[in-house]
């Protein structure tokens, strides 16, 4: 398998009046052709700046991608001009937002939606678009798929709202679905619906996927690598296993056992992670976690941590703390 | 008054419903229909116990929570509080009801006013209720709750913009408490919460529970922060009560269907316990609550729908002891 997409050190800062917001500072990872990847994390950790890196859609200003790679099918992203980006965007990237109320214009139908990426990319006539479109209604599960598109998104329930993003990401039948928060605004039995149709588009059309969310819980069934942010940085990453059956980093450690789960015994009391995220335009020196961190050395104050290999675990499992025993720099 | 027993219940809902009027029209609104938003539910909050409420959206758990506290006055049904009828009180009797029943509300940040200090917002019912004498015996009373909600007492003059939405949420349990309620309502407390920020949170409500023997009405979705903190549990489906049952007894033996598929579609953050567990996928969506089912609302969805779950509206009975379900197809006289 050849990466599908390569980050390499990517740095995405914001430049506000309040100071300099460090949004995304020096990450790194890959993705293979058809894999699922999960970017988990707390808000302003990173995790949706990463996405809009990715798909070039930082506001700028004040937002600015400062230095770093991105690669995607052997093509810097960070090198085209705005006519390629476009050309990209929605043709060969979706992407999905985590608001379907107000990522649908309100004012079009699904159909007129749903047929203007086609139109555009590929250069179809309406009819072979208006055929197109239904095609992806019934892929997502919307029934009597001819009629619903002549529907507004308002007569839309919000799980349906969500069916007709992914829909529209898989347009063009994308090689990369982003999805930003999917299920964060449903209800828990439509969440689950969501996420199937995720998985089961991603195995039918196999396509890669980047899920980005806050929930550990929504990913633990439906991915196969998991990058862990914290303060603009990846602070552990490795396969879903390795990450949740021995956690390294205190941080994905402090989240794993700061949830109560339905399978465990019910506990006394929770252990949370004390302290709140730090501020990014005010950063510590250091580990940005170090003072939540009941592990922190004196180490953690002066440098901050390499992305390093587990020593123990396979290739892939890495890990950005000084308290970790870990083996060669990634 | 009556005269309160420690084994009479604190709240007693009784076949309370809460309608709400759809109009049509600008200026001669016409009245086209009606949400049931709470639609006939029956249930009882002891004193120390936290009762949890769940569903999903549109299912109703906010309202009947504001008919508790009167926030809403029910359309249909009694709202009774340590044995006194709440919809009858008077508006100066209802103000001093409400001493001692008190909420916390989900969005930390549209809860409480910006332009009010922490000092002024947690002092404000304290006041209110006429609680302590002079400056400087209220300036001791905001140092001691914001103390007890484990704020710094030197933030008590900064403006909720200067905190944090964790810290902005203890503001409003530090206020929820500020007048020794007896019951606390609290409406999705951590949902707008980071999950490293919910944990201390949730064990935050439950020191004070134990500190001042507090009565909880715990709304929420999250079924699993739900459990970690409930001593009896009740889930709503549009505007119905489905199931209702000591903590340990639904999550481990749930009877109705709905709940069933609810457990199974929580996530939990284990892949190994995710790859050996089934998982129930309700197909379709929650109908709307302007036009519901007939005969079971949730029929519509149910993997277990029958002719008569059309007809029959299931009425709740007790299936085990203390655990009461509303289906035609579970317990004794199933069909």
């Amino acid at each position: 398998m050849t990466a599908l997409l390569e980050v390499n050190g990517l740095r995405t800062h914001f430049f506000t009046s309040a100071g300099v917001v460090k949004a995304v500072d020096g990450i790194t990872f890959d993705l293979m052709e058809g894999e699922s990847l999960a970017i988990v994390g707390e808000s302003g950790c990173g995790k949706s700046i990463t996405a809009l890196s990715i798909m070039r859609l930082i506001p700028s200003p004040p937002g600015r991608i400062l230095g770093g790679s991105i690669r995607f099918m052997g093509e810097d992203l960070l090198a085209q001009d705005d006519k390629a980006m476009r050309d990209i965007r929605g043709n060969r990237i979706g992407m999905v937002f985590q608001e379907p109320m107000t990522s649908l214009n309100p004012v079009l139908t699904i159909g007129r939606q749903l047929t203007e990426a086609v139109q555009r990319h590929l250069g179809y006539d309406n009819e072979a678009a208006h055929a197109r479109a239904s095609e992806l209604l019934e892929l997502v599960g919307i029934p009597d798929a001819a009629n619903r598109l002549r529907a507004y998104p308002h007569e839309f329930s919000g799980g349906m709202r969500q069916r007709v993003m992914i829909a529209m990401a898989l347009s063009c039948s994308p090689k990369l679905l982003i999805a930003d928060e999917p299920t964060t605004a449903l209800d828990v039995t439509i969440q689950a619906q969501i996420l199937e149709l995720i998985q089961q588009v991603q195995r039918e059309l196999g396509i890669a996927v980047i899920i980005i969310t806050h929930n550990l819980g929504v990913v633990a069934r439906y991915v196969d690598r998991i990058n862990v942010m914290y303060a603009g940085r990846i602070v552990e990453r490795g396969t879903l296993h390795q990450v949740f059956d021995e956690p390294q980093h205190p941080y994905t450690k402090g989240l794993l056992a700061s949830v109560p789960r339905l399978d465990k015994p019910k506990g006394e009391r929770l252990i949370p992670i004390e302290g709140m995220p730090p501020d990014l335009s005010n950063l510590p020196a250091g580990c940005a976690f170090r003072e939540r961190c009941a592990y922190a050395i004196a180490r953690c104050e002066e440098d901050v941590p390499e992305v390093r290999h587990v020593r123990s675990a396979a290739a892939e499992h890495h890990v950005a703390c000084w308290a970790v025993e870990t083996g060669s720099a990634a | 008054m009556t005269t309160s027993s420690a084994d009479s219940p604190l709240v007693e809902v009784s076949r309370v419903k809460k309608y709400f009027p759809v109009t049509s029209g600008i200026v001669f609104k016409k009245r086209v229909g009606e949400v049931k938003a709470v639609d006939d539910v029956s249930l009882t909050i002891r004193r120390g116990e936290t009762l949890g409420l769940v569903g999903e959206s549109g299912s109703g758990k906010s309202t009947l929570g504001r008919c508790i506290l009167q926030l809403h006055q029910q359309t249909e049904g009694e709202v009774k509080f340590d044995g006194i009828e709440m919809s009858t009180l008077s508006g100066r009797e209802l103000r001093t009801m409400r001493r001692r029943i008190n909420a916390i509300f989900q969005d930390p940040y549209s809860s409480l006013s910006p332009r009010m200090t922490a000092a002024g917002i947690i002092g404000e019912p304290v006041s209110v209720h006429g609680l302590v004498q002079g400056k400087a015996e209220m300036r001791e009373r905001i140092q001691h709750l914001l103390d007890v909600v484990g704020l710094n007492p030197y933030m008590a003059d900064r403006f909720p913009h200067e905190f944090s939405g964790g810290q902005r949420q203890r503001i409003g349990i530090a206020r929820a408490i500020a007048a020794e309620p007896e019951f606390i309502v609290a409406d999705e407390p951590v949902s707008a919460l980071d999950v490293s920020i919910q944990a201390q949170i949730i064990n935050l409500l439950q020191e004070l529970q134990e500190q001042f023997g507090l009565t909880y009405l715990l709304i929420a979705h999250d079924l699993s922060v739900v459990r970690h903190i409930s001593d009896r549990v009740a889930v709503m489906y549009l505007g119905k009560l489905m199931e209702l049952a000591p903590c340990d007894d639904l999550y481990e033996d749930p009877q109705h269907p709905y709940t069933k598929a609810l457990l199974s579609a929580v996530p939990v953050p284990d892949p190994t316990v995710e790859e050996a567990r089934e998982r129930i996928v309700l197909q379709g969506d929650i109908p709307s609550p302007q036009n519901p089912p007939q005969g079971c609302v949730f029929h519509t969805r149910c993997p277990m729908a029958i002719d008569d779950c059309r007809a029959v509206v299931p009425p709740l009975k007790e299936t085990s002891r203390g655990h009461w379900t509303a289906c035609i197809r579970v317990g004794p006289g199933a069909v």
